[in-house]
């Protein structure tokens, strides 16, 4: 088998205190003072011991403000009764929209680690939800992918191929090659990095995520706007995206570039041919905005021979005119396979996708490759507080962010999920990720699961909640 | 074979109060005590729930024992402490520690109420919400419907509890075991648990005439004496697993996958692979372990089959069940598992419980038991073989209204297991793996933190647990009318779910 694909995990302690969960708050006019008793020394995670160290020397780590792991064994314990345990408040503020609290900070594990999140204990989330949570994968009883485990040397596959597809090929008499392929790409992981709608992006920033982008073997999007040219020694991976008069400011960069994102503009077809005019090999994606009734449009761009579509949702995955872009996903893709077209053209999804259980949900409902932006700023230790969108001071000066340093970060990251990937693969018994794209089989929809469970057993119609 | 005899081990069913062995119990609410109490005693003379107590005749008041307190629901009585307190000394809030405590599932109401269960043998706070968590789906949106009076007047002391184990009718050689209760212990391995937590689990399998599962890691020796109600496992790793152990059990029980982590293997971490782990496993002590997925030597139901003939080759009477997950065509692997010979197939649905899951796998794989029970049963019903197997579900089964909701959609019976660790004080923090293991002594194998279990309590903690599911389920079925749990199987018509309009007003 060809050479497996691996991704170098390195630890990337935070640069910030990350904000903690839980904390406990101490009641010291309570406390019986000279207590030979302290609970506060018995902690099986040193938590107190670290508070102490600090008070004596404040230069030191702040690490023990998102230890508490929230055993209660000192609040428990304590002979007083003096202790207490909070939610931090911060907590709360973390996140945004359909981003919570839990998801930053699992993410910022994962990137600080690059090992997958694992825990003890049942799932202690809602039933279900709305969209990426009402889906199950499913899992098979008896079939296991490789015959030495998921990570064993008979690998399973992540790779997928950005571009167009011919629909058949065509050879002469003499067995040569009479038809011309399009470009392609071929990618080892299901997703690109593109940078980020929102957050104090600076040079620093891009160079880490283009780093990245070589390390992974994958691709960076980049606004023109935010081209520079620092960045031309990693022209190869980047991928400008351009509006359309925009186009001659980068001219260096397609040269270089392996794709090009092009906005869904009136005459999109004559910006295509100008960007091929600069670099026939390069792969052009058009962004387009998810609504209600893209379906019809899609199609007309696949017959015009769009090789990538990149159809975009909002930060928290819906779509304009409401609908989640997963359920927009399954249906544009089964339009292009009814109207025997899904295989010419590649989907790229972007938007909502928070976890690595969305990416490939994703894959389910359609799409071939996703677009990663936001999750990868949260990498790099971004609260989603917003404060860049308005004119205040970034808590983690992502602006100047070591470049080394942030890049360790996402590859940590991309690292998690990927594996991630491949735990969901592997109990499906899925060796490629290229088959997983638009298996609605391999999942169960909540909406289906209810209708032929309780809808059929307690009768009629659901009641408007 | 060489099995070592122990004497059999008896216990005592018998309810005793066994407070939390900690200090400061967590309870809902936190009644705070000013430095203008006088100590009258009043509030103590008061309070039926026994929250103030003074020391002697006219002692000292000692710290309130909030947690046994009603809160605000005990406003309007004649002995509210804080508005008879002739100083005004007393003032009551909602516990701080209270929230954040629990999830969506496992809701704080829910933990607390268990713990008060293991307490005290029967549910004395009633204040608290013991049956619905917040999940906003499956079992917490499903009620009961009972009727204003029952068709049958039912005695409690007559209803039949029991559960038949192997209903084959062409299997007559195999052991016919009846269990005094709907439900039995889930499998906790050796290493994944402390000793203490293992034996109280059998130790109240055996005063219950139920079983408790060992898990994949081995028999040890604290078990002989209750060889007669442990399952003993066989998980894809094999680990632990011996001749001369099947041979001396019952009940052998095949696990396929995990709700917590359907298809996917098990890993034992170096560190955790201490010498008695080892010996235990057949294995080199601090080599990391792995639990393949699946089976390496099944792939078809007739490969299952060579399995359940292997088993019973070494134990010809042994009832052999089934564990399998809930995958989308969990109904076709229960009829395989019937028809390859099994006693018992064991759904064990995606929201279930584990010593270590990736979070993914944990929230994602696999359909909830609640989809799966009505799906299996009603698959089996089609085949003509519903009579004919024995139906266990797990995997989010959390109190005594969940196992009867889970039995009226169609299963036999139930496992439970994180029920019973959080009676023995887990709060379901999630960290059962993460350094020395569970910092509360119940899922942990560190010498020092295991001692906080004691057995003592641990087994009596569990036999209130049972008492109470017990009881609870009894008076479930003589609101209902049913003189037995064997006839709630399937009766979807005595509940109704409250996102549907079916003839019954929503409550």
């Amino acid at each position: 088998m060809p050479e497996k694909y691996h991704i170098d995990i390195r630890e990337a302690e935070p640069r910030f205190t990350p904000v903690g969960k839980y904390s406990i708050i101490d009641m010291y006019e309570q406390c019986a003072r000279g207590c030979r008793n302290c609970v506060k020394r018995k902690c099986v995670y040193d938590i107190h011991k670290h508070h102490e160290s600090f008070i004596r020397d404040m230069k030191g780590p702040v690490t023990f403000l998102n230890e508490c792991m929230n055993c209660l064994s000192c609040v428990q314990d304590c002979t007083r009764g003096a202790l207490t345990r909070v939610v931090n408040p911060e907590f709360r503020w973390l996140g945004s929209g359909t981003w919570s609290p839990d998801q930053i900070i699992n993410i910022w594990k994962q990137a600080s680690t690059g090992k997958i999140p694992v825990s003890g204990a049942g799932y202690g989330g809602p039933f279900s939800g709305k969209g990426f949570d009402s889906m199950w994968t499913d899992m098979s009883e008896i079939v296991r992918p490789t015959r030495d485990g998921i990570h064993g040397r008979e690998y399973i596959s992540t790779s997928v191929d950005v571009g167009a597809k011919l629909p058949n090929l065509m050879f002469d008499p003499s067995g040569g090659l009479m038809v011309d392929p399009p470009p392609m790409i071929e990618l080892p992981v299901p997703f690109v990095i593109q940078q980020p709608e929102f957050g104090d992006v600076s040079i620093k920033t891009l160079t880490a995520m283009a780093i990245a982008a070589r390390r992974l073997n994958t691709l960076l999007v980049i606004s023109t706007e935010y081209i520079r040219d620092e960045l031309l020694d990693y022209a190869d991976v980047i991928a400008p995206r351009i509006k359309g008069v925009d186009i001659d400011s980068c001219s260096e960069f397609i040269k270089k570039a392996r794709m090009v994102e092009v906005a869904n503009v009136e005459d999109v077809s004559i910006l295509i041919e100008k960007v091929k005019a600069i670099n026939e090999n390069v792969v052009v994606s058009i962004r387009h905005k998810l609504n209600l009734d893209s379906e019809d449009h899609i199609v007309e761009m696949v017959l015009k021979g769009a090789e990538v579509i990149h159809l975009i949702a909002d930060l928290n995955g819906e779509i304009i005119d409401g609908g989640h872009i997963k359920d927009s996903f399954r249906r544009i893709h089964t339009r292009l396979v009814d109207e025997n077209l899904r295989d010419r053209t590649t989907l790229m999804a972007s938007g909502g996708i928070a976890m690595a259980e969305h990416m490939a949900k994703i894959i389910i409902c359609g799409a071939d490759v996703v677009s990663l932006g936001m999750p990868f700023m949260v990498g790099m230790e971004c609260r989603m507080c917003m404060n860049c969108e308005n004119g205040m001071e970034c808590p983690v000066d992502m602006a100047n962010i070591p470049a080394e340093y942030g890049a360790t970060r996402i590859t940590n990251l991309a690292a998690a999920w990927r594996n991630q990937l491949l735990e969901v693969l592997g109990a499906m018994g899925i060796r490629e990720v290229r088959r997983l794209r638009g298996e609605f089989g391999r999942a169960m929809f909540m909406e289906d699961l209810e209708r032929e469970t309780f809808g059929r057993l307690f009768g009629g119609k659901e009641v408007a909640r | 074979m060489n099995i070592t005899t122990r004497e059999k081990a008896s216990v005592s069913r018998q309810v005793r109060l066994t407070p939390s062995r900690y200090r400061n119990p967590i309870g809902k609410y936190k009644i705070i005590r000013s430095s203008a109490c006088i100590g009258c005693g009043k509030c103590a003379e008061l309070c039926p729930y026994g929250v103030h107590e003074r020391l002697g005749e006219s002692g000292k008041m000692i710290r309130p024992k909030d947690y046994r307190c009603h809160g605000f629901d005990c406003s309007g009585n004649d002995y509210f402490c804080i508005d008879k307190c002739p100083v005004n000394a007393l003032s009551i809030k909602v516990n701080p520690t209270y929230n954040g405590l629990g999830d969506f599932r496992w809701t704080n109401d829910m933990l607390i109420s268990t713990w008060d269960q293991a307490e005290n043998g029967r549910i004395v706070n009633s204040s608290l919400e013991s049956y619905i968590g917040n999940s906003g789906g499956g079992f917490d949106k499903l009620r009961f419907r009972f009727p204003d009076n029952p068709d049958k007047i039912i005695d409690k002391s007559q209803v039949d509890m029991s559960l038949k184990l192997n209903r084959r009718n062409d299997d007559k050689e195999t052991y016919d075991i009846k269990i005094d209760v709907p439900w039995y212990g889930g499998g906790m391995s050796f290493g994944s648990i402390s000793e203490n937590t293992m034996e109280a689990k059998a130790r109240v399998a055996s005063a219950w005439n139920t079983f408790t599962c060992t898990g994949e890691g081995g028999y040890p020796q604290i078990l002989y004496p209750y060889d007669d109600h442990v399952i003993t496992q066989v998980a894809t790793g094999l680990f632990g697993v011996m001749e001369e152990t099947i041979a001396r059990v019952k009940f052998v029980e095949f696990k396929y996958a995990q709700g917590a982590k359907p298809g996917l293997g098990g890993h034992l971490l170096g560190d955790k692979n201490t010498p008695d782990v080892a010996r235990m496993r057949q294995a080199v002590v601090g080599t990391s372990l792995f639990s393949p997925f699946p089976f390496h030597s099944v792939y078809s139901i007739e490969d299952h089959k060579k399995h359940v003939d292997w088993i019973k080759s070494i134990n010809p009477k042994a009832l052999i069940s089934a564990k399998v997950s809930t995958p989308s065509d969990v109904d076709m692997v229960a009829v395989g598992c019937y028809y390859a010979g099994v006693n018992i197939v064991h759904i064990d649905g995606s929201y279930g419980g584990t010593g270590a899951a990736p979070n993914i796998a944990k929230k994602n794989i696999a359909m909830p038991i609640e989809y799966a029970i009505p799906k299996v049963h009603e698959f089996l019903m089609n085949e003509g073989i519903r009579d004919n197997i024995t139906l266990i579900a797990s995997g989010g089964i959390r109190n005594a209204q969940d196992i009867a909701k889970a039995i009226a959609l169609g299963a036999d019976g139930c496992v439970i297991g994180t029920s019973e660790l959080v009676a023995l004080e887990c709060i379901r923090c999630g960290n059962c793996e993460s350094g020395r293991g569970c910092a509360r002594g119940i899922a942990t194998t560190d010498g020092e933190l295991k001692k906080k279990i004691d057995l003592e309590y641990a087994t009596q903690r569990l036999i209130n647990l049972y008492n109470s599911y017990y009881n609870q389920i009894v008076d479930i079925l003589v609101r209902l009318g049913l003189s037995s749990i064997a006839e709630l199987r399937g009766r979807t018509d005595l509940m109704y779910h409250i996102d549907y309009s079916n003839d019954v007003a929503v409550v």
